[in-house]
């Protein structure tokens, strides 16, 4: 059953490839060889004037004149009914792997085959199956395959579709590998493999430069936190022998005190590993100093920024966190550095969603914020209340995307939310799912994001961690940005007066391929939290987690032992942040303008995301840049074409063609070099050694 | 008396004036070919002398051989430079170049 969950999504991916690949070969005849899946997007050729759909506030007035000059690949409907029937299936034996596993407590381990065996490294491809492989496995999943199902009608104007269903369903592959991983070296694998698919589906409209950017951009700040990430696994081999997961636990608590030399420099080695271990999270899960890859990210198709960018990838670090928990639960100073990135995070990315005004991007740092929340439970200490968030946070989030995805399909591929208003008449199932997802998100009583986040903010309050309060603190103040931000999202976009009225006359409501994913998540978005929260936050912890993370059990009895007001605190921000947005952006509109005019360098601030693109830009980019035009001018240039090869042949040729004047054609100078050749060899021969 | 070396002093001197008509001449080819012969009539000196002095007659057989390449060459040459005329118009040493990189 478990290889069945993990390998149908590949088998998809697979099928769907193939059928791209003959698309190709069908669309682009004797265009040379196309080798994988990859290949096809290369295959197409740059040239043949895809039609710029969905150029980001680029007004199109007929969607059908595009749709008449790019015809559909041919097979996309098999494409995508095989790829979503895959992970349909998927999805219902994941589920049942999670009644089975986390009650009825089967965790297996399933052997698939020895990948590489080099003196003591030897690592396997097997399935670990616990709880929290298989809460994992769940999310993946059902988001996944509603994704699919959503992407049906988003992406039906899209002429390459079988590539996209192929790209998606590899990135679940990718996913469940990353979430099975038994060993460190699959975990990378997986962790690797989403970070390609996340590549290829940001830059799937490739035509577009500003979606190969992001793409770049998104792979490149990945591999700073990859290569941490990739030290830390070292580490453990290095401390351990080992990199399967049971050894590398065993061993752990023996690993305490000892130190490594780090450059000279005696670190304690738990918390050193812990450290880089938790940089590969903080690229993937874009925490604070490596977050600015996600927002532009958002260049990417909505469905792929509701799997990749809010459910699934992006919380692979959390994931990683919580699997080595029993690492992490022994370098202390790791778990403060996490809390305090975590909590800064939640901030920081909640200040900036403040003043966005693309739909996207405001979602795409809620999502940063979220994942913030996310990382203060782990840093504190509370796996399960993490996992607790991260469960819920996918399907809200989820549902926040892809209903602002069926607002931007509504609006015709309009994505700025001062361009919309008013929408609630035209599309008001999109509007409804909205407001719950909403709901959720901010936290509002009996909402599933209301139980997760205030099991977080309790328990930072009760940790005792050294940076516990400040996570506190930070949730706290998060949780009422988060409110006001999100509210203000619903505001502009759905209430008030619509500031297009030819976008506003147009709005559609999106096809039920659509609204349905988005209702059953919606669903997902109320009933994921109560009837989880004893299993994730409340006594029932240890019975169903098991030995999958190590949880301090303490910390949960204290959970439920703090003081009223404390417990209180979130739903007052929540309720705080309500009524601020509802007064800025209902009853007094011309608030937010003229604050915004009164502390301008403020706004200013906010608006450019903190300055973080420009100060990277300043500090490495253009160092960097220099360096390459250096080395490209001097030390290419210069040197290696002076001096080397290059340099060479052209003195060769300086050469000979001085040589080459020696022959003049004119007899008597041949006759002369006769004779002095002659002369030459005669006097060599009488005095030289010729006479001997 | 006349001894050996007046006939070799004759040959060289002969010798030398065959090498530098080659070179110093710059009009004609016809005068390249005789100061082949020249050249090659110096030879022949040397051989008849050293032929008399040793008292080997191989030497002066040899002489006739040269004798009779030197008429061959000569003729060949020629009919070389006639040909040669026919197509370029010039036989001047400065004209015939064609043979440089």
């Amino acid at each position: 059953m478990y290889q069945a969950i993990v390998f149908l999504p590949l088998l998809g991916a697979i099928f769907a490839g193939i059928i791209a690949l003959v698309g190709a070969r069908a669309r682009f005849p004797g265009k040379g060889p196309v080798a994988s899946v990859e290949d096809t997007a290369a295959g197409h050729g740059p040239h043949h004037g895809a039609p710029d759909v969905y150029g980001g506030g680029v007004i199109h007035s007929s969607h059908h004149e595009d749709e008449a000059r790019e015809p559909a690949a041919a097979g996309s409907r098999t494409a995508e009914l095989i790829t979503t029937t895959l992970l349909m299936i998927s999805m219902v034996l994941s589920w049942i792997a999670l009644v089975d596993v986390g009650f009825a407590h089967h965790d297996a381990r399933v052997p698939v085959f020895t990948w590489m065996s080099a003196g003591d490294l030897k690592v396997d491809w097997s399935l670990r199956i616990d709880t929290l492989t298989a809460v994992m496995l769940v999310v993946v999943n059902t988001i996944s395959a509603f994704v699919h199902l959503y992407s049906i009608g988003y992406m039906h104007e899209d002429p390459y579709r079988p590539r996209f269903f192929g790209y998606l369903s590899m990135f679940t592959f990718a996913m469940l590998m990353l979430v099975t991983a038994d060993n460190l070296v699959q975990l990378f694998f997986g962790w690797e493999g989403v970070g390609l698919a996340s590549y290829l589906l940001i830059g799937f409209w490739y035509h577009k430069p500003e979606a190969n950017a992001a793409a770049i951009k998104a792979f490149i700040v990945n591999r700073v936190g990859d290569f941490g990430f990739a030290l830390g696994i070292f580490a453990v081999f290095m401390l351990t022998g080992a990199i399967d997961l049971d050894t590398v636990f065993a061993q752990a608590p023996s690993l305490t005190g000892k130190t490594i030399n780090f450059f000279g420099w005696q670190a304690d080695a738990l918390t050193l590993t812990c450290l880089l271990l938790f940089m590969g999270a903080m690229g993937k899960s874009a925490q604070f100093l490596l977050h600015t890859w996600l927002p532009d990210a958002m260049e990417g198709p909505t469905p792929v920024s509701a799997l990749i960018h809010a459910a699934t990838m992006v919380t692979a670090g959390v994931f990683m966190v919580a699997r080595l928990s029993p690492l992490f639960e022994l370098a202390p100073h790791a778990q403060t550095f996490v809390t305090f990135i975590g909590a800064t995070t939640a901030v920081f990315a909640a200040t900036i969603g403040l003043v966005q005004n693309d739909i996207k991007r405001i979602v795409a740092y809620s999502t940063c914020s979220q994942l913030g929340y996310m990382f203060v439970a782990m840093g504190v200490g509370a796996y399960s209340v993490g996992m607790f968030h991260l469960f819920t946070h996918a399907f809200f989030k989820a549902l926040l995307f892809l209903g602002s995805g069926s607002v931007i399909y509504a609006m015709h591929h309009e994505q700025d939310i001062r361009n919309m208003g008013g929408l609630k008449d035209r599309i008001p199932y999109t509007y409804i799912v909205m407001v719950i997802g909403t709901l959720a998100l901010t936290g509002f009583p009996l909402t599933a994001g209301y139980f997760s986040k205030d099991a977080i903010i309790e328990s930072a309050y009760v940790s005792h961690n050294s940076l516990a309060y400040y996570g506190f603190a930070m949730t706290v103040i998060a949780a009422g940005l988060t409110s006001f931000y999100s509210w203000r999202l619903i505001f502009k976009t759905f209430h008030g007066e619509p500031h297009d009225q030819r976008h506003y006359e147009a709005a559609h409501e999106s096809p039920l391929w659509m609204l349905i994913p988005i209702g059953i998540l919606a669903a997902g978005s109320i009933l994921s939290g109560f009837p989880f929260k004893e299993l994730f936050a409340g006594h029932g912890v240890e019975e169903f987690f098991g030995q999958s993370v190590k949880m301090n059990p303490h910390l949960i009895e204290e959970m439920h032992h703090i003081p009223q007001m404390i417990a209180f605190l979130p739903t007052v921000m929540m309720a705080l942040g309500f009524v601020v947005s509802w007064l800025f952006y209902i009853r007094r509109p011309y608030l937010p303008v003229e604050l915004a005019g009164q502390h301008q360098m403020l706004y200013q601030f906010l608006l450019n995301k903190w300055y973080f693109d420009e100060l990277y830009d300043f500090i490495f980019v253009r160092p960097a840049k220099r360096i390459g035009y250096f080395l490209w001018k001097k030390g290419d240039g210069f040197v290696i074409d002076g001096f080397g090869p290059d340099g060479v042949s052209a003195r060769v040729l300086d050469i000979t063609r001085n040589v080459v004047k020696i022959q003049t054609g004119y007899l008597y100078h041949y006759a002369f070099a006769m004779l002095i050749g002659a002369a030459g060899l005669i006097t060599w021969f009488m005095f030289g050694l010729g006479g001997q | 008396m006349i001894g050996l070396g007046h006939y070799l002093t004759v040959a060289a001197i002969l010798f030398t004036l065959g090498i530098f008509g080659i070179f110093l001449n710059r009009k004609n080819v016809i005068i390249i070919l005789m100061s082949i012969e020249l050249i090659l009539l110096a030879v022949n000196i040397n051989l008849v002398a050293f032929s008399t002095h040793l008292g080997d007659i191989v030497g002066q057989i040899y002489a006739l051989l040269v004798l009779t390449v030197a008429a061959a060459e000569a003729a060949i040459g020629l009919a070389i430079l006639v040909v040669f005329y026919r197509s370029r118009g010039s036989i001047a040493v400065e004209d015939i170049n064609l043979m440089k990189g």
